[in-house]
């Protein structure tokens, strides 16, 4: 092994590490998850600062405070995550991402301090920047050699590189302009769902990386089967991604509890939305909130959607069951289902216990899982029929040997 | 005999004053069976605000005293008063207090112009997140005890949501007119829209956080009127 040759010299490593990412973005998926449960949000009403200190200095006394525990430690959680990706990019890309990595950190060292100039009033944004950039330089800094993993884990490595940034601005973005009013709602709400979204989106991206890195990964595509009936993992996966969908709006819009029993919904299939029952339902609250009918049908559709992803989901653990035994699908489709179950239970504990934080976080870690499986699905699929297109392709010139066997 | 006829004058220009001023007095009723308090039990899980508290905190939804009447609703003339006149915002200072982890009132009015005091009284820190619509929103910490931030509504709106999210049961409402002529019910429901409101007839709106809105018509006649209103259980 020639030094001047830069080798990827710990793959076993660097999956460990990806694995680690994907796992600490769980983690902040979680934590998230019972920021918003809890309704502590605006705990903290300044950002990328905490009560006028850096994120890093807040003294424990206030960080401890109510839910400021729970907003600040996502907070830190998410620069741990972020730091971790970006030193994940450098070790995936290879040496050769240096470059990259020194010109973006560059550029958003610059911008920072051009923000800082222009405008007093970003100073906030400014500091992110340069933190930011500052993180970024410091990979492009790690003058150790090696090369690249894989063309598929360098580009996912690449995506969670900015999706993390992106995040991190939007979960900035949500305490910045949370009185903001766009279109009949507030910037807090907007962001907040944009920014949950792309939480979900983000964690199957670092579980994606993850299974590239692995030793699984060459199984995945190596048996080449035709997979008919392949199409319920499709609709399985769109259906558990509409349904996370629904599910943020409902928290992000306070609509768990828009219904409040279960299966009816007051007491009817369909209820009646007209102002009278609104009032009425709205008197059955605790609370002091009123309800709105689009809160109640959003509810209504969380539940419909529901109960086709689950029998998508029985669909596809029929069709993975016709797989030969070893079969990638096979075991994706048994975790899949049993994931599926639970998070049923959990989405009708969150409704009987009044949507108590920890059930409706546990209901969205587990929703999280259950799209990554899906996504891992319809991947393994994808490259089974990929191999099995390539494998029965008949080349221009050559004759199959079974066909010239029965000509 | 110059002192004791300056003393005269000046109760007499207080009692000529007094006449002017007319006053709609009133009771809130509320009707239906009313829901029990519950107890607020996040307080009681929360360390800081838990060691406050020797009794059980509760909620304070629909707070009924003598005869039924309804606590915290607050009423106000919300039609009949001279079209086009304007009103000086009173000198004094509203306080809104977050002590034991509650909003103290739970209801506060004011009028556009007038200062409101929001004050810190527990040795913890607060957040204040106002969620105005009308108005310009704010959201800002109290981090020191008797830390007093003073704020001023500039238009009129009503129910404005103050929460505090790292106590996220805490809430409290400040409804604010452009008009001085508004009040709060008592312990027993009882009222006082009282000022310069002269002779006439007016409509009377009683608004509480959970029941909703009553109106009621009222005419103020050599500077008295009275009114009472019901609201039912929602």
């Amino acid at each position: 092994m020639s030094s001047s040759t830069p080798q990827n010299l710990h793959p076993v490593w660097l999956f460990r590490f990806a694995a680690l990412v994907a796992l600490a973005t769980l983690g902040l998926v979680c934590i998230g998850g019972l920021v918003t449960s809890k309704g502590v949000g605006m705990s903290v009403p300044d950002w990328p600062t905490s009560f006028g200190y850096s994120m890093f200095a807040l003294p424990i006394s206030m960080w401890m405070t109510g839910g400021v525990f729970h907003e600040h430690t996502h907070r830190v959680w998410a620069s741990g995550v972020g730091l971790l990706v970006v030193f994940l990019a450098r070790w995936t890309a290879g040496s050769g991402s240096r470059k990259i990595l020194a010109r973006v950190g560059f550029a958003e060292v610059l911008a920072g301090v051009i923000l800082m100039r222009v405008n007093p009033l970003l100073k906030g944004e400014a500091h992110f920047l340069l933190g930011i950039g500052g993180v970024v330089l410091a990979a492009a800094a790690v003058g150790w050699k090696n090369a690249p993993a894989s063309r598929l884990a360098v580009r996912l490595a690449w995506a969670a590189f900015w999706l993390v940034q992106i995040q991190g601005s939007l979960g900035g973005l949500r305490v910045v302009l949370d009185s903001w009013a766009i279109g009949g709602t507030t910037g807090g709400t907007v962001f907040g769902m944009i920014h949950g979204c792309l939480g979900q989106v983000f964690f199957v991206l670092t579980t994606c990386l993850a299974v590239s890195l692995s030793g699984w990964y060459p199984r995945w595509t190596r048996s080449a089967t035709d997979l008919r009936g392949s199409h319920w993992v499709f609709l399985a996966t769109t259906l558990v991604f509409g349904q996370l969908i629904l599910g943020l709006w409902m928290r992000h819009q306070h609509a768990g509890l828009a219904i409040p029993d279960l299966p009816l919904a007051y007491g009817q299939w369909w209820p009646k939305t007209d102002t009278e029952s609104l009032v009425r339902y709205a008197g059955r609250r605790e609370g002091v909130d009123s309800i709105t009918a689009l809160q109640i049908h959003m509810h209504l559709f969380h539940r419909i959607n529901a109960v086709l992803a689950v029998l998508a989901i029985c669909m596809t653990f029929g069709f993975a069951r016709k797989q030969p035994q070893g079969h990638p699908v096979r075991a994706l489709g048994t975790a899949w289902l049993c994931l599926v179950a639970v998070q049923f239970a959990l989405g009708l504990f969150t409704v009987l216990t009044d949507r108590a934080a920890d059930i409706a976080t546990a209901h969205v870690a587990v929703g999280s899982l259950t799209l990554a499986v899906g996504c891992w699905s319809c991947w393994s699929v994808k490259a089974n029929q990929s191999r099995f297109a390539e494998e029965t392709r008949v080349l221009p010139g050559s004759v199959l040997p079974e066909i010239s066997a029965v000509r | 005999m110059k002192n004791t006829l300056k003393v005269v004058s000046m109760v007499a220009a207080v009692a000529a004053s007094s006449a002017l001023a007319g006053e709609i007095t009133g009771k809130i009723k509320i009707t239906g069976e009313v829901p029990p308090a519950r107890e607020i039990t996040p307080i009681k899980g929360d360390k800081l605000c838990g060691a406050l508290h020797t009794k059980p905190v509760m909620t304070r939804t629909y707070v009924v005293g003598a005869d039924h009447g309804l606590a915290n609703v607050a009423v106000y003339i919300k039609a009949g008063l001279p079209a086009g006149k304007t009103y000086t915002a009173p000198a004094s200072k509203p306080l809104i207090d977050q002590a034991g982890c509650v909003y103290e009132p739970v209801v506060t009015v004011a009028m556009v112009g007038q200062t409101v005091d929001i004050k810190n009284s527990d040795a913890f820190m607060h957040n204040v997140n106002c969620q105005a619509k009308v108005n310009k929103a704010f959201n800002f910490a109290q981090t020191t005890q008797g830390q007093v931030n003073p704020r001023v509504f500039d238009k009129a709106e009503l129910a404005i949501k103050l929460i505090c999210n790292v106590h996220p049961w805490m809430f409290g409402y400040v409804h604010v007119f452009d008009h001085p002529f508004f009040a709060v019910s008592d312990k027993d429901g009882n009222f006082v829209i009282n000022g310069d409101l002269p002779d006439g007839k007016y409509t009377v709106e009683a608004n509480h956080i959970k029941s909703g809105l009553v109106t009621g018509e009222v005419e103020v006649k050599g500077g008295k009127a009275t009114l009472n209103l019901e609201l039912a259980v929602k």
